[in-house]
């Protein structure tokens, strides 16, 4: 690792007493800064450790108030696989993010492009719009969508009050992949106008080779929106137990096992472990919407 | 440069082109919310349970929703209680997060990834991770806590902690604003710190006339979209209430919401409790109605057009 290098401790014998007090006090100031950062890495990361442990731990050691498992219970993991509904939900998430993402993918590539590229009257009229629907709650227009979906539909018990409207563009997708776009050079696309291209051509062969880190933050952030859903599966699924996604259905692990915190943990684990799975393989494309989303632009 | 009024003169087709790549967008928009909002206002003046046909009720469902609807009150001000706590937390402990990882010399990467991971745990499984941890009986940091002589709170099952319970894990997920406290930071002009040096500044003058001013602007992104975040809070302090109170999960269950007393009870909440809990649509838009008045007064603020921090033109 090349920080080692940069560490401000060296073997060369100080030459001057000033030079020897700057040199202390760079390395108490280096003491100082990791003993913070391990104190704030042991704040991050002991709850993940302690729910690790407790979903590995036997029913009745999990009630009590033991840190650390006397016997492994890797069994734990088994009978939530077995719990009747578990294989269900998984799918059911499944099909909501992977489905819904390539849907959100699909129909806001064109309409970033727009607001990143084109130079229209009404421009900045419908990127406000765009996110001002970004920071609207679901809540607000949730009766309406629902009495449209339950009643006038009859898709209540299902995914694709869900699903569907993701077929018209998400805002936040938007807005993000019209930050990135903005980062691509406008050369580019002049270039291929004077080679012949038409709009479409040249957003198909040019611009999304170059935006594909982009519209990977923009899948991840929208796998794990519909992965983290809890209002919408709540409001159109609840009744249903065979439409639920994990998210929803986590909580009845608390409710049909009373408190077994160690079957609840270890369904707990479940459903975060893609997730971070899927961060170590990503991390840049996570960062990068974070920070594009974050910095104006 | 060509102002976007004769280059449409230019090119009329090109309207057209704009209309098309924008189509998907503002269909979207027609179906899933300039019709939904319409109705909602409509609703908010009938008297709807869903099965009868809607009657037209005046301004009933105003008047209970802020006159004898016992929780409009309790939850606006958690909603605000949010608002001003969490907010100003999240914000002084992302920032305190992020100068600390750009000060990290020796292992750095494995530092951030442990400060961002908690940020993508999914609210449920954070929450009920949380409500173990927290939880009063046999939760591991109650044991801690008791083993080290500090008397134990009682958490989510305590009306005074629930909100405190709830902000520490927010604070727990302050990843995505160290990322961008840590950006911000990393974009200073190192000459301003050095100039500052040579005039002797000490550590905190170079903070106060030379940090702050520079992450100003990110800072006030982050309490915005942290006021917004607040007012949409959901997820969270439902699952915390309904597991602390130990409510079985199914279609139907009623809970009271809230729990304990109201502590953890939220704006988007009562939407929920007043639509489909008691079959009362009229009420639940009246409040679906406040919420959108308050997140879009506060969405403004990020758009202003002079000084808004999400600048609409390049």
């Amino acid at each position: 690792m090349t920080q080692v290098l940069d560490r401000p401790v060296e073997l060369k014998a100080p030459s001057s007493p000033a030079e020897r007090t700057a040199r202390r006090k760079a390395l108490l100031e280096w003491i100082a800064v990791h003993s913070l950062g391990v104190a704030a890495a042991l704040f991050f990361t002991l709850p993940f450790v302690f729910v690790f442990l407790t979903s590995l731990m036997s029913d009745s050691q999990a009630l009590s108030r033991d840190l650390i498992p006397h016997t492994w219970e890797w069994a734990n993991y088994k009978k939530v696989f077995d719990t009747p509904g578990f294989l269900t939900w998984w799918r059911n998430t499944l099909i909501y993010a992977g489905l819904g993402t390539v849907l959100t993918v699909v129909s806001s590539i064109p309409v970033a492009y727009a607001l990143a590229k084109f130079r229209f009257r009404g421009r900045n009229l419908t990127l406000m719009l765009v996110i001002s629907m970004m920071m609207l709650p679901p809540q607000v227009v949730v009766i309406p969508m629902y009495l449209f979906w339950a009643k006038q539909l009859d898709l209540s018990g299902t995914l694709w009050p869900m699903i569907i409207p993701l077929a018209f563009g998400d805002a936040f997708s938007i807005f993000l992949l019209r930050q990135f776009l903005l980062t691509i050079p406008n050369e580019y696309l002049d270039a291929a106008k004077v080679d012949g291209c038409g709009d479409l051509r040249t957003l198909l062969k040019v611009v999304l080779p170059m935006a594909k880190p982009g519209i990977a933050a923009v899948a991840l952030f929208q796998f794990f929106a519909a992965w983290n859903d809890y209002f919408g599966p709540q409001i159109y699924a609840s009744e249903n137990p065979n439409a639920w996604t994990l998210s929803y259905a986590l909580e009845s692990f608390k409710g049909a096992h009373h408190t077994d915190w160690n079957l609840t943990m270890a369904a707990t684990v479940l459903v975060m472990a893609p997730v971070i799975l899927v961060f170590f393989f990503a991390q840049k494309a996570f960062v990068e919407g974070v920070t594009l989303t974050g910095v104006k632009g | 440069m060509a102002t976007t009024h004769t280059l449409r003169a230019k090119h009329r087709r090109s309207a057209l082109r704009t209309l098309a790549f924008l189509s998907p967008w503002l269909i979207g928009f027609a179906v899933f919310f300039a019709y939904p909002m319409i109705s909602t206002v409509y609703f908010s003046f009938m008297h709807y349970d869903g099965f009868k046909p809607p009657t037209w009720s005046g301004t009933k469902n105003w008047t209970y929703v802020f006159e004898h609807y016992p929780f409009f009150w309790p939850a606006l001000r958690n909603t605000l209680w949010l608002v001003v706590i969490m907010v100003t937390l999240r914000v002084l402990f992302g920032l305190g997060i992020g100068m600390l990882i750009t000060k990290i010399k020796t292992g750095t990467g494995v530092f951030r990834t442990l400060f961002y991971l908690p940020y993508l745990a999914p609210p449920v499984a954070a929450t009920m991770a949380f409500a173990f941890l927290l939880n009063p009986g046999t939760g591991p940091v109650n044991s801690i806590l008791e083993k080290i002589g500090i008397p134990a709170p009682g958490w989510f099952n305590d009306p005074n902690w629930s909100k405190p319970a709830l902000t520490l894990m927010f604070l727990w997920g302050v990843g995505d604003l160290m990322v961008i406290f840590m950006a911000a930071l990393l974009d200073v002009p190192k000459e301003q710190y050095e100039a500052a040096e040579l005039d002797g500044a000490s550590a905190w003058q170079r903070f106060r006339f030379v940090t702050l001013p520079n992450i100003s602007p990110i800072i006030m992104f982050a309490v915005v979209t942290g006021v917004i975040a607040a007012m949409q809070c959901y997820t969270q302090p439902l699952i915390a209430g309904k597991v602390a109170s130990g409510v079985i999960q199914g279609a139907g269950t009623m809970f009271e919401p809230g729990y304990p007393e109201h502590s953890t009870l939220t704006l988007p909440q009562l939407v929920y409790n007043l639509g489909f809990q008691r079959f009362d649509y009229g009420s639940a838009c009246v409040v679906a109605l406040v919420l959108f008045a308050l997140s879009m007064a506060f969405t403004a603020l990020l758009m202003r057009r002079r000084g808004g921090l999400i600048q609409a033109g390049d």
